[in-house]
């Protein structure tokens, strides 16, 4: 029997799902609300916590991820609680690290220290664009300025800092985002999330995209050369991508996502979190009600879950090879075969190789560097039915 | 049996949405042809079978009760008829059937285009019409400028037109009367032979084909044997009836009368609407004149997706086929899609909607292969083969020359459109024969291919013309042109489903333009792909689509995996809806889009 959780680490994921303003690209599960009872939240978190730790006791814990939303809105104190929690139900490894996502305005960085003393030991900062114009036309509350200077404070107070960048902006040409990049690298950091705008459907973007307006945003060959750009130089400066949007110094991965990557198990707690867990070698996948005072209500009647999907082994196999094939080193195709009892077709491999899409090691398949640009077609050939 | 003076035979007339059926509903109710239990809404459309898209292809009719201001009972026929030019020969017999018609025009809206097409026809069959503005209760109802517009764009007299609302009321009386008084009794003669009309038929599971008929001569009744004179078949007649809506059993049918008869028949394809019924004895010595039953003019192949369902498709365009004389079918093999049918349709609408039912009632994914005419090609040894299929083109060494089918086209069209319709005609290689004006409207008469007008003339007549022209056209015959078969290459195989005959002079440019369009319609691969046009071996036009460079999310993280697997699930099934070429998945939609041109 395989236990997942032991070939991809297992994780902790809380979700804080407030923000100050709903910026128009995001599609993640965000509410914007004045008031916020924070021990009420605090409550509801560690009634979870302790749900999941009956369920699977004894597993070594080795990362913690806050994310939102704009989890540098949750008091250090409710921070500090989940993670004395989880720290008292699971034994955590040595390294554990404990991440938190950060908006970098000036009040959030007033609170860094508190983060930090309640243990969070990496940050990961929302800056999204080096130029005002831009971040505005993102809906971004902070300036170029703020950032600095919560970036500064960030250093200060963390070993870890990464900060995230979104390119192929409307009127952005490859130059542009060439000369942004180089800044962000300059700035001393050791890991970078670098996200090709995404219009995705039901948010204000996607909404004024389908109108015919959000004008000035890069063709597909512009946004393929940006990539291109973002690789070289990446890779120039000793981080390359280790996942399709992650670069890197060696050792400075985000270890929580590459539990999500390498298919390890994550407990997901918070509205509409996600979790995947193996129980007697089966995958669950485990999911909660997207509304805030929803998922209040479920946690006070029990449990703060949706019903459980068991996913059979073809599902489980399909997410292994979607979430993996997305790493730079690949997956194990022995561990694909036995989380589905069938082996990757070999003709659609082999036409992959011929193409120089993906390369072949042993038991390892990996996509090349051109192939990463490419990931959803050599998906579409490699899922069989 | 009715005196004829006491019959009154009717269509109506409308662009959709106008209230044709909410009229012929109040009509109906008025007339206590349907107790107030029964009434449901729209009761033309609920017994109407085949619409498809908003098209009705089969005639429908009911028979209504009257009693009149004059306290006379009239018996009153309405036939609800299909409106495509596709259809244009069922339409004419049907409009044959009737004396009269009820043009209806939205008083909000005014004239629009579909309402001229089949008012053109209605005028062709010497009907007597009769103007109704419906929607009079709205604010928006303008009768004046309406009718204004009726005399105007139609030319017919509108000043007495009736003003209705269906909605409400208003006005179902006056026209029930102006039925009465306005359009003419039908004519014919009771002691002649039999001569009745085949203006539709349909299969009923239980009862077998059911013969719509318009009675022109003489007596139809139950248990005759009569002989339908187009292929000389004989039936007994088991049952004779009318609807009302609902089936109604009478002893006899006479002279005006429209009614059904059922005679043990299993197939539609032995009913040809148009036919003359008449008696096996002492029946009548000729036809009634017009009978000319529509033949297949455009071919396709039809090809089920999945190679596994065709079986199921043999078996879905056998039952398709018992209901529909017009529709043609044998077996076809292609190299690149394997095993199909050859389909032979009236026209491209009619294509369509065999397809669409294919498709959805069967539930078999189709790929449709680009329609063709049959063309006459010549031998050098004089033998003269029927090409339906581009791809069974002869080796060219031995042919010697190639003719196509030629048609008439009368066209119908306000002045101001008349420098497009002119362009377009010209474009598709026409000759002009006639031109003339009739008030704001030009006639105008071309000479043209029919493989130049069967694809997407129509929607290119109405995209040009906002949808203000009427369009009819008849075939003419053969005629010997400079024709060659077009290949195209898609990553350097030729795909026999795109194969095209073209006039010579044409091909570069029809080569460009379908090279183009796939260009658009292949989605982007993870290698280049050359997709050329090629005459014989010579290719003369080419484009290349350039290799997919960016197709990956941005983001996915653990909140991500399902909604992502259940994204790929879904592409995994659109790419099952793609045929591989090679390496090269084609989209079935690309088959037949290919073609269309944008002028």
């Amino acid at each position: 029997m395989t236990d997942d959780w032991r070939n991809g680490g297992f994780g902790l994921y809380v979700h804080w799902p407030f923000c100050e303003a709903k910026c128009p690209y995001c599609d993640f599960n965000s509410h914007v609300t004045r008031n916020i009872d924070q021990s009420a939240w605090t409550n509801a978190y560690l009634k979870e916590l302790a749900r999941y730790a009956e369920e699977v006791p004894g597993r070594v814990l080795n990362t913690i991820f806050f994310g939102g939303g704009t989890p540098s809105l949750m008091a250090p104190d409710t921070v500090g609680a989940v993670i004395d929690a989880a720290r008292g139900h699971w034994p955590c490894a040595n390294d554990l690290e404990i991440t938190l996502e950060a908006n970098p305005g000036s009040v959030e960085a007033g609170r860094f220290a508190g983060y930090r003393d309640a243990g969070v030991n990496r940050i990961s900062m929302g800056i999204q664009a080096l130029n005002d114009t831009d971040l505005r036309r993102l809906g971004r509350l902070h300036s170029v300025a703020d950032a600095q200077a919560a970036f500064d404070i960030a250093r200060h107070c963390f070993d870890r800092v990464s900060f995230d960048l979104i390119y192929a902006r409307q009127d952005q040409t490859p130059a542009d985002w060439q000369a942004e990049l180089s800044q962000a690298l300059s700035m001393a950091v050791d890991h970078l999330s670098l996200y090709q705008l995404t219009i995705e459907d039901g948010t204000a973007f996607g909404d004024r995209f389908r109108r015919g307006g959000l004008r000035g945003l890069p063709d597909d060959d512009n946004a393929a050369d940006m990539y291109r750009i973002t690789q070289d130089l990446c890779e120039a400066h000793g981080m390359p991508a280790y996942e399709v949007s992650n670069h890197a110094a060696p050792g400075a991965e985000s270890r929580h996502n590459l539990i999500y990557w390498r298919y390890g198990d994550y407990v997901g707690i918070g509205p509409g979190a996600h979790g995947r867990l193996t129980l007697n070698g089966r995958r669950l996948a485990t999911e909660t009600p997207l509304v805030p005072g929803r998922w209040m209500e479920a946690v006070a009647g029990g449990a703060g879950e949706l019903s459980r999907e068991r996913l059979d082994p073809q599902d489980a196999a399909s997410e292994y090879l979607m979430m993996g094939m997305r790493l730079a080193e690949g997956i194990d195709m022995e561990r694909y075969r036995a989380l589905f009892g069938r082996d990757l077709p070999s003709d659609s491999r082999a036409y992959l190789v011929d193409l120089g899409m993906v390369e072949e090691d042993g038991p390892i398949l990996r996509a090349t560097r051109d192939g990463r640009a490419v990931l959803n077609a050599i998906l579409r050939e490699l899922l069989t039915d | 049996m009715t005196d004829l003076a006491h019959i009154r035979n009717f269509s109506i007339v409308a662009h959709i949405d106008h209230g044709k059926s909410t009229l012929a509903d109040r009509l109906i109710q008025a007339t206590n042809t349907v107790s107030e239990r029964d009434m449901k809404e729209q009761l033309l459309d609920a017994m109407d079978i085949e619409r498809e898209r908003g098209i009705t292809i089969k005639a429908n009719t009911v028979r209504i009760d009257y009693v009149a201001d004059d306290g006379e009972t009239y018996v009153l026929n309405l036939i609800d008829t299909p409106g495509h030019v596709d259809f244009a020969y069922e339409v004419s017999r049907s409009m044959r059937a009737v004396e009269g018609s009820l043009l209806v025009v939205d008083s909000t809206q005014g004239v629009e285009a579909q309402t001229l097409a089949n008012v053109y026809q209605a005028i062709d069959a010497d009907h007597e019409i009769v103007p109704v503005l419906n929607k009079i209760d709205l604010p928006a109802s303008d009768c004046d400028r309406v009718a204004e517009q009726i005399e105007d764009v139609i030319g017919i007299e509108a000043t007495d037109a009736i003003q209705v609302s269906a909605k409400t009321g208003i006005g179902i009386r006056e026209t029930l009367e102006a039925i009465i008084h306005r359009l003419p009794p039908p004519q014919g003669t009771l002691d002649a032979p039999l001569k009745a009309m085949l203006v539709d038929s349909w299969y009923d599971a239980y009862l077998g084909v059911i013969v719509l008929v318009r009675i022109m001569d003489g007596t139809l009744k139950k248990g005759m044997r009569v002989k339908f004179m187009s292929n000389g078949t004989l039936h007994n007649v088991d049952r004779v009836g009318v609807f009302r809506p609902g089936m109604q059993m009478v002893d006899s049918l006479g002279p005006g009368e429209i009614g059904f008869l059922t005679a043990s028949i299993k197939q539609v394809r032995d009913t040809r609407v148009g036919d003359t019924i008449t008696t096996d004895k002492h029946g009548a010595e000729t036809p009634l004149p017009g009978f000319n039953p529509s033949v297949p003019v455009v071919f396709c192949g039809l090809f089920p997706v999945d190679s596994a369902e065709f079986e199921d498709l043999r078996d879905a365009i056998e039952k398709l086929a018992l209901n529909d004389a017009s529709f043609s079918y044998e077996m076809e093999t292609s190299a690149a899609l394997g095993f199909g049918f050859r389909c032979g349709f009236l026209g491209l609408l009619h294509l369509e909607v065999i397809r669409d039912r294919i498709e959805r009632e069967y539930d078999i994914d189709l790929i449709t292969t680009a329609p063709s005419v049959i063309y006459h090609v010549y031998m050098r040894d004089g033998e003269m083969r029927e090409l339906h299929n581009p791809a069974d083109m002869p080796d060219l060494t031995h042919v010697d020359h190639i003719e196509e089918p030629r048609i008439k086209a009368t066209i119908l069209v306000p002045d101001e459109f008349l420098g497009d319709v002119l362009k377009l005609c010209q474009d598709r290689r026409g000759i002009q024969e006639d031109l003339t004006y009739a008030g704001q409207r030009a006639m105008v008469v071309y000479d043209l291919p029919l493989n130049e007008v069967v694809f997407d003339f129509y929607d290119r007549l109405k995209s040009v013309t906002k949808g203000y022209a009427s369009f009819d056209y008849h075939l003419t015959g053969y005629r010997a042109d400079n024709l060659v078969k077009m290949q195209v290459l898609v990553n350097d195989e030729p795909v026999d489903a795109l194969s095209t005959m073209v006039h010579r002079d044409r091909a570069e440019m029809r080569g460009r333009a379908m090279c183009e369009k796939l260009k658009d319609l292949i989605p982007r691969h993870m290698f280049k792909i050359p997709i050329q046009a090629a005459i014989g071996g010579k290719v003369i036009a080419r484009e290349t689509l350039s290799a997919l460079r960016k197709d990956v999310t941005a983001k996915c993280y653990g909140g991500d995996a399902t909604r992502k697997r259940k994204l790929l699930d879904k592409q995994k099934a659109g790419k099952k809806k793609m045929r591989q070429f090679g390496k090269v998945d084609i989209p079935q939609e690309a088959f037949i889009s290919a073609l269309k041109m944008d002028s």
